[in-house]
């Protein structure tokens, strides 16, 4: 048996999904067989469709085995680590032959999850082993200079990965051209966009990637101390991050005279959110460090002017950061050959909704959505008909199917209306109504208004009247111009971007699915078949056996009826869930 | 939007003056005269105690100097502060959009008409407090919820109406 290297995705979904009974059966089975070989806790492929994951490495090469139960780890380690014989029916990736699943990965390049799912991410050597902590060590030995090091990062074209877009390298320069004796560094890892998960799956993959990044720029830019402001409801980033600060310290990657050179002091702490979306927002983050209530500030003075405690600071999100490294270590065109002429090098974006191969894909900047949809995500989960992708969250648009070969980069995404955002995907096939989708998102922005500014605080909240009137039979006519004129007061006068782009899925739904909002005013009908008020589910007599199915799975017990007899369902009861029209194997119950 | 004012019910006198405060102590020197200590202090105070009791507000305020104000502005901003006790078990139903997509609305009307509480509120016996939450970052396995520290993916209404019925009956026990 040659040397074997057992590797187990434990990232937050991992577990979620099951993956600390595959370690523990195989830390078990390990221990009782007295076997030698290397067992290492991971972080996330991307393939999230195939949780938990489970890969065997031996002399032959890698085989990564999908959705592994406890009867397929023993099948695998009976056969495959202790026989050395890969279960080749379960494998959905290797790079010896081609799997069902092997579309997944064509197309992807990898540079900001380079390191996810393939490095002990509680190990600081394993990170060193896979070129880290190399650039900032290349910068101090060949004395780069700080402009030096700026410009590389202004060559390589990255912008913003948390949805701005803005040009990082220029970011910098601001934060170097401010003179100060106390500088900051900010990552912002409060990824609160819901249905975006890159930043958690990196901070849990690959954090000295992170800290690195934080490094590099804290050079850059003259800064004594670094923050990362991560989301309380990440406790596993969270935990990650302290681990990998305590061995960088250990190492003098972080502290007094780092990597050796006289007065490079730096060091990083983490802050905990508390649970605010709008700290997100750069201003509002730093109120947040500072104890306060996070609410945006005006800008300017920009955060490179004053920010945090009223000194310079460079505020970036960690897909940034993460990129910096790599930059550094293989030059700016390493980054910019991929790409389009104003949005280089790759993304990461996160697959949800209802799509066939939900994860996390990376891919150069410019690819279709139809290409990540169709042949990264295999297409719409059940074949059902594709109705639009979600980009941006509450901040972004809809884009519909007939738009679908629309090339992802951030000019191209912001002339649909939608915007880049931090690259979360939602796909929504037929059954999903888009006024909901609108009704949804306003529900989210107006609860997570800071309540500063009148028209966010207050016209947010109009919006979702109207949106909750409409989805529920009440619309009235003139409604959608209503919307409208809502929508550009809010975005007109509000000071930070939750209320300037909050009304976007409102807008963009409008605009592309007109037809929708004006069948819930005028007919008083969900075409979508979603809207609860507008919808009914009945028994069709003559289809029903009997078989009592239905009944037995509502979660309500609002079915009623004996075996073999006719069923009926209480409308007063019925909570409208569907399940027992995805049940019925006779197409007995009708949607109406 | 997040400004709310929350009720503390007086109810259980008893059980406040119960509560130790001297265990606050070392959170209160951990942080001492640093700055933006307001927000970690409540933090750990919550993690302590479970919830933060308008008496922990004064011992701190006392101790520290903090102003009642800021404290309690900080306090009903943020999501994660809790005024009130929660129950044994927080059921946090994930509602961020792959969520909602895949009907998580479903799942929160499941467990409102199995435990008779609605969002936000507390069985009678302490045992479950029921949330509905923004994003959990588990999209990939919507619709989800966490129970504890424990995420649970792909639920149907019944399954987890189930999850949690297995619980209570290992509670009885």
């Amino acid at each position: 048996m040659g040397k074997i290297k057992v590797l187990v995705g434990m990232a937050s979904c991992g577990i979620a999904a099951g993956a600390t009974k595959v370690y523990n059966k195989i830390s078990d089975l390990k221990k009782l067989e007295n076997l030698d070989f290397q067992l290492v806790k991971t972080g996330c492929t991307g393939m999230c469709f195939r949780e938990p994951l489970l890969e065997v490495i031996d002399s032959s090469g890698s085989f990564l085995y999908g959705e592994v139960d406890e009867k397929k780890t023993i099948e695998i380690f009976e056969k495959h680590i202790k026989n050395g014989e890969p279960v080749k029916e379960y494998v959905v990736k290797s790079e010896l032959f081609e799997t069902a699943d092997s579309p997944y990965f064509k197309g992807q390049i990898k540079t900001v999850l380079r390191n996810c799912g393939v490095i002990d991410p509680e190990n600081i050597n394993d990170y060193e082993k896979h070129n880290g902590y190399k650039a900032i060590k290349k910068i101090i030995e060949k004395e780069t200079s700080p402009e030096e090091v700026i410009q590389t990062i202004i060559d390589s074209g990255l912008r913003g990965r948390g949805g701005g877009g803005f040009l990082t390298g220029n970011k910098w320069k601001f934060a170097f051209n401010n003179k100060s004796d106390e500088k900051y560094i900010i990552c912002n890892a409060d990824e609160g966009d819901p249905g975006a998960f890159m930043d958690r799956s990196v901070l849990e993959g690959d954090p000295h990637a992170v800290l690195e990044g934080m490094i590099i720029a804290a050079y850059a830019i003259g800064a004594t101390d670094g923050v990362i402001y991560c989301r309380a409801e990440y406790p596993l980033a969270i935990v990650r991050l302290n681990i990998a600060l305590t061995q960088a310290r250990e190492k003098n990657y972080l502290g007094k005279n780092i990597f050796g050179k006289n007065g490079f002091n730096f060091d990083i702490h983490v802050k905990e959110g508390a649970g605010a979306f709008v700290c997100g927002e750069e201003t509002a983050l730093m109120a947040s460090v500072e104890g306060e209530r996070g609410m945006p500030r005006r800008r300017p003075p920009f955060p490179a002017v004053s920010g945090l405690w009223k000194k310079p600071t460079n505020i970036n999100n960690v897909e940034t950061y993460a990129n910096v490294s790599s930059i550094i270590l293989n030059g700016a065109e390493s980054f910019n050959k991929y790409g389009t002429e104003k949005s280089k090098g790759t993304k990461v974006f996160a697959l949800t909704g209802k799509i066939k191969h939900g994860g996390l894909v990376e891919v150069p900047m410019g690819i279709s959505i139809h290409d990540i949809i169709f042949k990264l995500g295999g297409g719409i989960q059940d074949d059902k008909k594709f109705k639009a992708v979600q980009l941006g969250g509450p901040s972004g648009g809809c884009i519909p199917d007939y738009m679908s070969d629309t090339k992802v980069d951030y000019d191209s995404v912001n002339a649909t209306g939608a915007i880049m955002g931090s690259g979360g995907m939602v796909v929504m096939d037929e059954t999903t109504c888009m006024v909901d989708m609108a009704r949804f998102f306003l529900d989210f922005t107006q609860k997570e208004s800071c309540g500063k500014c009148t028209f966010c605080r207050i016209g947010t909240k109009r919006m979702l009247e109207i949106l909750n009137r409409i989805t529920e039979g009440e619309g009235r006519e003139g409604d959608i111009e209503l919307l409208e004129e809502l929508a550009v007061q809010i975005k007109d006068s509000s000071l930070c971007g939750l209320g300037q782009t909050a009304p976007n899925p409102v807008l963009t739904t409008i605009k592309y699915y007109r037809h929708e909002y004006e069948a819930h005013i005028k007919n008083k009908k969900c075409p979508a078949f979603n809207c609860k008020k507008l919808i009914t589910y009945t028994v069709l007599e003559d289809k029903c056996t009997g078989c009592v199915v239905c009944a037995k799975n509502c979660p309500v017990n609002a079915i009623t009826g004996e075996r073999k007899k006719v069923h009926f369902i209480s409308q007063d009861v019925c909570i409208k869930c569907g399940v027992c029209y995805n049940k019925c194997k006779f197409d007995a119950i009708k949607l109406s | 939007m997040r400004i709310q004012r929350v009720e503390i019910k007086q109810d259980n006198k008893v059980e406040i003056s119960k509560i130790n405060f001297m265990k606050l102590d070392p959170i209160i020197e951990k942080f001492r005269n640093k700055r933006g200590n307001l927000i970690p202090i409540l933090q750990e105070t919550q993690n302590t105690l479970g919830y933060i009791p308008k008496e922990a507000f004064e011992y701190i305020s006392e101790k520290t100097g903090l102003k009642l104000s800021d404290m309690y502005g900080v306090a009903t901003f943020y999501a994660q502060f809790r005024l009130k006790p929660a129950g044994k078990h927080v059921i946090k139903v994930c509602h961020g959009t792959a969520c909602h997509v895949q009907n998580a609305n479903t799942i929160t009307e499941s467990i409102i008409e199995s435990l008779k509480i609605n969002d936000g509120e507390t069985t009678p016996d302490n045992l479950f407090t029921l949330e509905s939450v923004a994003c959990l970052g588990c999209c990939s396995l919507a619709p989800v919820m966490m129970i504890d520290n424990e995420s649970y993916g792909k639920l149907t209404g019944k399954l987890a109406v189930n999850i949690i019925k297995e619980i209570q009956l290992k509670e009885k026990n």
